[in-house]
């Protein structure tokens, strides 16, 4: 055990917070899943890809830091203690980059990672559909090989895109072989927006913004260069791809170590509304979750696989997040129903659970795969 | 950064887990229940020996010269063993003080010869007086004393845990040889043992874990294992759950404590809620998922969860542990009011 930071690392955690501290914008942007906000977002997303800052653990050449994994939860702390913009760029950035560092070829790499990184390309996650949604496998949308043009055509609809109107790329799976066994016959694809083919309507999440989309595809050309992974092979690469989104890159333990020091605020404020011992737990929770990190980035630091326990990072994140967002509520008490940030991360709280697989799905992956539990 | 079981702690663990393996079974809590306590010291003999006894006494005074941090793991099989001795009091919270006071008792304490009891909150139960030798005390100033067990005015009192061999005194003694003043070293001994038994706690969790994950995959009902039905997988995705964040924060305690840090008492209140949260979350649990056996004496589930109920109120709750972090984060005053 060794629970200290290096003076490298101190030194990182300085100059990530100064530059934090001159250049947050001072007040809060409007939400970027609008569309004014949204563009506010990307503005903010340039500022920190100049100074270096949007993907710190990726190499320089691509616009990274080459910074460690400890560094990159540094950054995370002081990014949520900042209290800098929601990053609306995070499903390219944590989400699908993973993703091209194993699978893309040095081609994808070169060409799609520095314009991710500079916030020229927006990427949305193109999973759900109508029909499928925990049952991911039982997508439908298709993919049909066009060998004289060198590619595919995909058609077919996908839903829930987060920020689906706003971003210029989608990368999701198709079924290119109808007749395989459901998980065998997908392929992963990086799909342009603006190709002809492709209708994109905005709708409202719960808190009433325009955050979600659905994604129309009708006879859309994807060439052979767009394809991540192998033909036929997608699900491996969505299950890298989920990994990640269930685990710490998306969700690290900064936001939350931020988010129970407001509550403290809060409560400090209003003394005798809520029982104290709920805000504790919050911060205990809070707690538990950086603690639990450390331990896991020490495993992946030396070459251990997390597998099936990023289910376990999932499950705590997301109900510790609703549990404080609840108390946050109650402590505002009247106010509580006023649309402001407390009431966002209020209702944001609710999706949680739900996205990046339910957490019924992941109870059940912790049970079969990490406790062994008979499938049915 | 390096949050992992450092080489010197994994040591002492595999020694401890190859004694565990013959001597920490269920029958031994058993021989704790009918009161066998020559069996009961016998396994502890063996335990000792495997330098766990001085686990925090330096080298110089006949121990091993570790620290807190690196004696969690150790205890934390301890506690999956349920092994029915004063393990946290004797290794963790008395050996040290002896060591400080040079006191002679210690020689005997790391030969496995003496087992140490302990009450430090000035109440009357003392658990596992009936097996130990000595008795460590808080007196009315709050100076810890070590009595001798036989010079007590104590009695034996029915217990659920059977083998916990709980005394209870009929008047706070005097005398006794004084290890500690109220001040810095009573309240690491007591830091000490809130560690110690949320390790054990844990490990007390993840053996009633282990034991349903076994049975549930055994036993059909309907034709199927009862561990295929969703409902069931997921309460034991919770206990896991909460196992998983417990223990990273029991290593994080000691390391804390190791280290002398500053937010040391906080990080031990930490540790000692979630421990308490995760094992009375793996009894409730536990029993359910194995229906009407799990409410048996015949079967080992109880041994465990009972230890774990006894512990989860012992060395301060989860609640005054959470009242404590309260006060610590602003949130009340020390009288615990808003």
């Amino acid at each position: 055990m060794d629970l200290t930071w290096s003076p490298t690392e101190l030194a990182f955690r300085d100059e990530a917070r100064a530059w934090l501290q001159a250049n947050v914008p001072a007040g809060p942007l409007p939400s970027g899943d609008t569309r004014e906000g949204f563009a506010l977002h990307v503005e903010w997303e340039k500022e920190l890809y100049s100074a270096r800052w949007s993907a710190v653990s990726w190499p320089a050449k691509y616009g990274g830091r080459d910074a460690t994994l400890w560094e990159w939860l540094i950054f995370e702390e002081e990014y949520y203690r900042a209290g800098a913009p929601q990053r609306v760029t995070q499903n390219g950035i944590f989400l699908l980059a993973p993703s091209i560092f194993d699978f893309g070829t040095p081609e994808q790499q070169g060409r799609i990672l520095p314009r991710m990184a500079a916030a020229e390309d927006l990427w949305a996650q193109g999973w759900s559909e109508p029909g499928a949604g925990s049952d991911l496998a039982g997508i439908s949308s298709r993919a049909v090989r066009d060998a004289a043009a060198g590619g595919w055509r995909l058609s077919g609809q996908k839903t829930w895109t987060t920020r689906g109107a706003f971003c210029t790329h989608l990368f999701g799976l198709f079924r290119s072989d109808p007749s395989a066994e459901r998980h065998r016959g997908l392929t992963y694809f990086l799909v342009d927006l603006a190709s002809p083919g492709v209708t994109v309507r905005g709708f409202d999440r719960l808190d009433g913004d325009e955050g979600f989309a659905e994604v129309f595809l009708d006879d859309v050309f994807v060439p052979d260069t767009d394809v991540l992974g192998e033909v036929h092979k997608g699900w491996n690469v969505a299950m890298a791809t989920t990994g990640s989104e269930r685990g710490l890159t998306l969700r690290s333990p900064g936001r939350f170590l931020h988010a129970a020091d407001r509550l403290i605020e809060l409560a400090r404020a209003r003394p005798g509304v809520v029982r104290p011992e709920r805000v504790v737990q919050s911060w205990i929770e809070a707690q538990a979750y950086l603690l639990f990190t450390l331990q896991q980035v020490t495993d992946i630091v030396e070459g251990k696989q997390v597998g099936a326990r990023s289910s376990l990072n999932k499950l705590y994140w997301s109900e510790l997040d609703l549990a404080l967002q609840t108390t946050a509520a109650d402590l505002l008490g009247d106010e509580a129903e006023l649309d402001g940030t407390w009431s966002r991360s209020f209702l944001f709280s609710l999706a949680g659970p739900i996205y990046a697989g339910t957490n019924e799905i992941q109870r059940n992956i912790v049970a079969e795969r990490l406790l062994g539990l008979p499938r049915r | 950064m390096r949050f992992a079981v450092a080489e010197d702690a994994a040591a002492l663990r595999s020694a401890v887990d190859a004694v565990l393996a013959v001597r920490g079974t269920p029958a031994t809590i058993r021989a704790g229940w009918g009161g066998d306590w020559a069996t009961v010291r016998a396994a502890w003999g063996e335990l000792a020996a495997t330098g766990l006894a001085g686990a925090l006494v330096g080298e110089a005074a006949g121990g091993i010269g570790l620290d807190e941090s690196a004696l969690v793991p150790a205890l934390e099989r301890v506690g999956i063993s349920a092994l029915p001795v004063p393990v946290v009091e004797t290794v963790a919270v008395t050996a040290p003080l002896l060591e400080a006071a040079a006191h002679p008792l210690l020689a005997d304490v790391l030969a496995g010869r003496a087992l140490v009891a302990a009450q430090l909150t000035g109440g009357p139960l003392v658990p596992f007086g009936a097996v130990a030798d000595f008795v460590l005390l808080a007196d009315a100033d709050g100076a810890l004393r070590l009595h001798e067990r036989g010079e007590l005015a104590a009695d034996p009192v029915r217990t659920v845990d059977a083998s916990r061999g709980l005394l209870r005194l009929r008047e706070r003694p005097t005398g006794g040889v004084e290890l500690a003043p109220d001040g810095p070293a009573a309240s690491r001994a007591w830091q000490r043992g809130v560690l110690g038994v949320s390790a054990l706690l844990v490990g007390l969790a993840d053996q009633m874990l282990g034991l349903t994950v076994g049975y549930v995959t055994k036993r059909e009902q309907f034709g199927v294992p009862v561990g295929s039905f969703q409902a069931v997988k997921h309460h034991l995705a919770d206990v896991l759950l909460a196992v998983e964040f417990a223990r990273p924060a029991v290593l994080a305690a000691g390391w804390a404590q190791a280290t002398d840090a500053p937010e040391a008492a906080r990080a031990t209140s930490l540790a000692k809620v979630l421990a308490t949260d995760a094992a009375t979350l793996a009894a409730r649990t536990c029993i359910q998922c194995h229906g009407a056996i799990g409410y048996t004496t015949e079967y080992d589930l109880h041994l465990y969860a009972k230890r774990a109920w006894a512990l989860a109120r012992s060395w301060g709750s989860a609640d005054l542990h959470r009242a404590r972090l309260a006060a610590e984060l602003g949130l009340t005053d020390t009288t615990g009011r808003q």
